[in-house]
């Protein structure tokens, strides 16, 4: 198994997000500029502030070679992870539904959180438990999650709401409390808080590794038996 | 030009006059205009460089000293870190978001210029009280320019602090400080070598931003008129400067470059000078190489233009194309603008045209430097603070105490700063008194070594006393780093005063730089490099004397460093004091509150004393024996005593006499810590600790005095309103 974590101009987050992929599988960097993700198995769509982020964030970057090839993974029912910037990057090119808006404080905002699983059945939380509140650190300026009623209704139906802030918890105004969601396949999943820095007690947490992990142990089994694990758990 | 322009540029007559004798001819204007900036205050030192020199700058972790872009210590397994502080302040006072952001701009290229990737940035801010809109003005754009600059570019913003006085109303002190790392054959000079290699600059373009910042905006008192300096603010841009770093980083690696050397103050002269002289060359400068913004830029804002996020490299011939390479790659500009010569001057042609043609030596050498003349001052020059102290109960007192803006939770700033980016940061800003960085995030196993890092510099302290209150600026900085555990290898400084021309503050420098220099000859630490900021004044007088220090340690196992929260129900909590420290009300926030007169003179210190107990307290932390580790700084015992408490969510029970006089409560003096830890760990420390009490339940209660946990914390956020 092994992970791709995308480096644009501006990332921050990319080898904070490599070493969180590394504890559990194989990752390697993908330039942005290059078209070929050289077979790794997921991608992991990083934060930072992608081409300045001076425009609409995400704007910029969704346009680079390599989002073309993300996308086309992601047709093809590969997983993408976009955290933080990668999420509004994912929204941007119309792979997860919604967008991310100012926060309601309109301030950047570094803190730890609470991160309810909701959806403990997802290829990026199976190893957590249903309900679980995760401690992880959201830092962001644009991490208002807003999407119309009738999609979020759709989403909900769906079970496209992965992850919400525990209660009290929502640094950002973000409707519903929705902290991370993921396409209708349930292959692409985009989170604002930040998993990469919550992979090791050392430096605050380690509830950030489920995501990881959870992500190489589905893309394991599916590379032992061929068939993809969350599909298999799915119809059980 | 009018008729003495050599004044309007800032020079005396007596420095003209040697500018023509080094010359041998009357300058051009653009001879004129680089000579003022390499010999103003900002570039030249001339009224301070005499009294540095009575600082210790030898030790055994130094690897790298004064002189360069960053002084470097040596933190072992052949690591080094190379860091900074340097001020920003007048540029901020006039647009304090960008004059903020650039000030984090500039110290971060100084520290990748040297060959270090940044890991970590700190701040230390003045500002006048709260109760000013201009200072809720200066604060709040200051702030969002660090976050601004800093959480884009990728560089963990760690700690810091910031002080609100009257005297900072208008002359806010904003002084950032970078950390970074790199193995030791690495670090690069910034001296040019090797004649006919080619001076390339990488970056921005040049525009007229910042034409002649160096002498209009950093050498001169603040004025009325300041909105008309707007212009000569720059402009931040940290996407730009966030390539410029990795490409330079990655030629590095490479080994392709020469020399490295970032553009600051009075840009191009300064840097190409600077690099000129320390490799004794010379160097050509065609300035009609250098991208401009706007077509008509004259020559000589071309050569003082403080454009950001600009670096000037050396590379040899044959290894131009690797460098091409590089930063197309990351899509930054590189322009070859001149060559390394052997005649020691600096000549800038523009085409084929000589415009200008100086020595070298005569730019950074030749400045002429001033003794100060200091006078002590008979009586005290700042007006007392006015009084809000409502009353003399001390339950009412600890709440106000916790409350005032310069005691209050920083959690408002700092959360506005990513401090975890790089996923080194093991102790968060307010978790401990210094924060903790580990040095291998890619080491996944126990015991990962780091390094402790704070910065200090109380004002009214120094204020009250410049040589007693610099020693314990350098003492607490030395007691922060103490409490995680973290053994002092270096400090770097940021001499922030006034106008060294007047001689009560020429007084302060000096007696200042003398506590320094001798508090750190006992501590045995150096200093690596640093930055003077002179003429912080206006029409309401010059601002606190305010020498902010910033000290870098090394720790064995991060993740033995203790917080300064309370941590475990029944641990022992203990004062641990040097012999014979002091307390005293005299220039303690307690005494701000009550309005009190600042004193002159503050009761001396046993530096000795207190570097035993520094050394008692951080063998403790680091060998994993203590819970909590807190220096009581200000607002005294009680004040320490409430924080450990808030920030552990858990109380503590202290026995107390029942005196409850003030003084011993809220009195403040160098060399003492609250520490917590289990009985028999608290009774290894001897004699210098003494029991005090238990830690538990959810009030703190000393003697018949009792608080709240929750209510102390609600105390604690007093600083939230200044954002709202």
């Amino acid at each position: 198994m092994k992970f791709g974590v995308v480096r644009f101009p501006g990332s921050c987050d990319e080898t904070d997000a490599l070493l969180a992929c590394r504890r559990y599988a194989d990752a390697e960097i993908l330039w942005h500029g290059d078209r070929d993700l050289h077979g790794v198995d997921a991608v992991v769509v990083p934060g930072g502030f992608s081409y300045g982020d001076y425009l609409r964030v995400g704007a910029i970057a969704r346009f680079s070679p390599v989002m073309e090839a993300v996308g086309e993974l992601a047709a093809s029912g590969g997983h993408v992870l976009g955290i933080c910037n990668g999420f509004q990057v994912l929204c941007e090119a119309g792979l997860l539904p919604g967008a991310l808006l100012p926060n309601a404080g309109r301030r950047f905002l570094c803190r730890q959180v609470g991160v309810e699983v909701v959806r403990a059945d997802s290829p990026f939380t199976r190893v957590a438990a249903p309900g679980q509140i995760l401690s992880i650190p959201v830092k962001h300026t644009t991490g208002r999650y807003y999407a119309p009623g009738e999609v979020l209704e759709s989403m909900n139906a769906h079970g496209q709401i992965i992850l919400r802030y525990a209660e009290g918890h929502n640094p950002n105004g973000s409707v519903g409390d929705v902290a991370g969601v993921s396409n209708q396949a349930g292959n692409v999943m985009g989170l604002m808080p930040h998993p990469e820095h919550a992979v090791d007690a050392l430096t605050g947490s380690e509830d950030g590794g489920v995501i990881f992990e959870s992500l190489a142990r589905v893309v394991d089994a599916a590379d032992e038996t061929g068939i993809r694990a969350d599909l298999v758990d799915d119809a059980a | 030009m009018k008729a003495s322009p050599h004044r309007e540029l800032g020079l005396t007559d007596a420095e003209y006059e040697l500018i023509l004798q080094k010359l041998g001819c009357d300058p051009n204007g653009l001879e004129l205009a680089v000579f003022s900036l390499m010999w103003s205050e900002h570039c030249a030192y001339k009224h301070s460089k005499k009294l540095l020199g009575r600082l210790p700058t030898e030790g055994r972790h130094l690897l790298m000293g004064p002189g360069e872009n960053a002084g470097a210590v040596d933190v072992g397994d052949g690591m080094a870190i190379a860091f900074k502080v340097e001020s920003h302040n007048h540029p901020s006072a006039v647009e304090p978001f960008q004059g903020a952001a650039t000030g984090v701009g500039g110290i971060l290229r100084d520290v990748f210029a040297v060959g270090a990737r940044p890991i970590a940035v700190l701040d230390s801010l003045r500002f006048g009280e709260l109760d000013s809109p201009r200072s809720l003005y200066l604060l709040d754009g200051a702030v969002s320019g660090i976050g601004h600059y800093g959480n884009s570019i990728g560089v963990p913003t760690v700690g810091g602090e910031v002080y609100f006085e009257a005297a900072y109303e208008q002359n806010c002190l904003v002084n950032a400080m970078c950390l970074g790392i790199a193995r030791h054959e690495r670090l690069i000079s910034s001296a040019a070598a090797g004649v006919g290699n080619l001076l390339v600059l990488m970056g921005a373009r040049t525009g007229r931003d910042g034409i002649g910042g160096a002498s209009v905006l950093a050498s001169a008192e603040l004025d009325a008129e300041d909105e008309s300096k707007r212009p000569t603010v720059q402009i931040g841009d940290p996407f730009e400067e966030k390539r410029v770093m990795e490409a330079c980083l990655e030629l590095l690696d490479r080994g392709t470059l020469a020399s490295l050397q970032d553009l600051g103050a009075a840009g191009l002269s300064s840097s190409s000078s600077e690099m000129a002289s320390k490799g004794e060359v010379g160097l050509d400068i065609d300035v009609s190489a250098v991208p401009v913004r706007e077509d008509d830029m004259e020559p000589f804002e071309i050569m003082i233009s403080e454009s950001q996020e600009r670096m000037l490299a050396v590379v040899e011939p044959d290894r131009l194309a690797e460098l091409e390479e590089v930063c197309e790659r990351w899509e930054v500009r590189s322009s070859v603008i001149g060559s390394v010569t052997d005649t020691r001057r600096l000549r800038v042609l523009d085409g084929a045209e000589l415009v200008g043609d100086m020595p070298v030596a005569a730019l950074v050498d030749d400045c002429p430097l001033y003794d100060l003349e200091p006078g002590a001052p008979e009586a005290q020059i700042y007006p007392a603070p006015e009084a809000v102290l409502e009353s003399e109960d001390p339950a009412w007192i600890l709440p106000a105490l916790l409350g005032s803006p310069n005691l209050a939770s920083r959690r408002p700033l700092f959360e506005q700063y990513d401090s975890l980016v790089q996923s080194r940061t093991v102790r968060r800003p307010e978790q401990a008194d210094a924060a903790v960085l580990q040095l291998y995030p890619e080491s996944t196993g126990p015991g990962s070594p780091g390094i402790a890092v704070a910065i200090d510099g109380n004002g009214r302290r120094v204020a009250c006393d410049p040589y007693t209150g610099t020693v314990e600026a350098v003492l607490e900085c030395a007691a922060n780093l103490a409490c995680v555990g973290a053994e002092p290898l270096g400090l770097t400084n940021c001499l922030n005063f006034g106008n060294p021309e007047k001689p009560h503050v020429a007084w302060q420098l000096e007696r200042s730089v003398a506590g320094m220099a001798d508090a750190l000859t006992e501590l045995g630490v150096p200093v690596v490099g640093g930055n003077v900021s002179l003429y912080n004044e206006s029409g309401g007088g010059p601002i606190y004397p305010t020498p902010v220090v910033g000290m870098v340690g090394a720790v064995p196992d991060t993740a033995l460093a203790p917080g300064y929260g309370f941590a475990r129900e029944g641990d022992a909590v203990a004062l641990v004091a040097a012999r014979g420290a002091q307390v005293s009300a005299r220039g303690s926030e307690l005494a701000k509150l009550a309005g009190e007169e600042l004193p002159l003179g503050l009761n001396p210190i046993d530096v000795g004393g207190v570097r035993e107990v520094i050394e008692l307290v951080r063998a403790a932390a680091r060998s994993g024996a203590l819970s909590s580790a807190h220096d009581v700084a200000e607002g005294g015992l009680a004040v320490a005593l409430a924080e450990c408490t808030v920030a552990g969510g858990i109380g503590a029970v202290v026995e107390w006499d029942g005196d409850e006089d003030p003084v011993q409560l809220f009195g403040e003096g160098a060399g003492r810590f609250v520490v917590s830890g289990g009985a028999q760990a608290i009774e290894a420390l001897g004699p210098l600790a003494t029991r005090i009490g238990t830690v538990g339940g959810a009030a703190l209660s000393v003697g018949p005095l009792s608080w709240e946990v929750a209510q102390l914390r609600a105390a604690s956020e007093g600083l939230a309103a200044a954002f709202a």
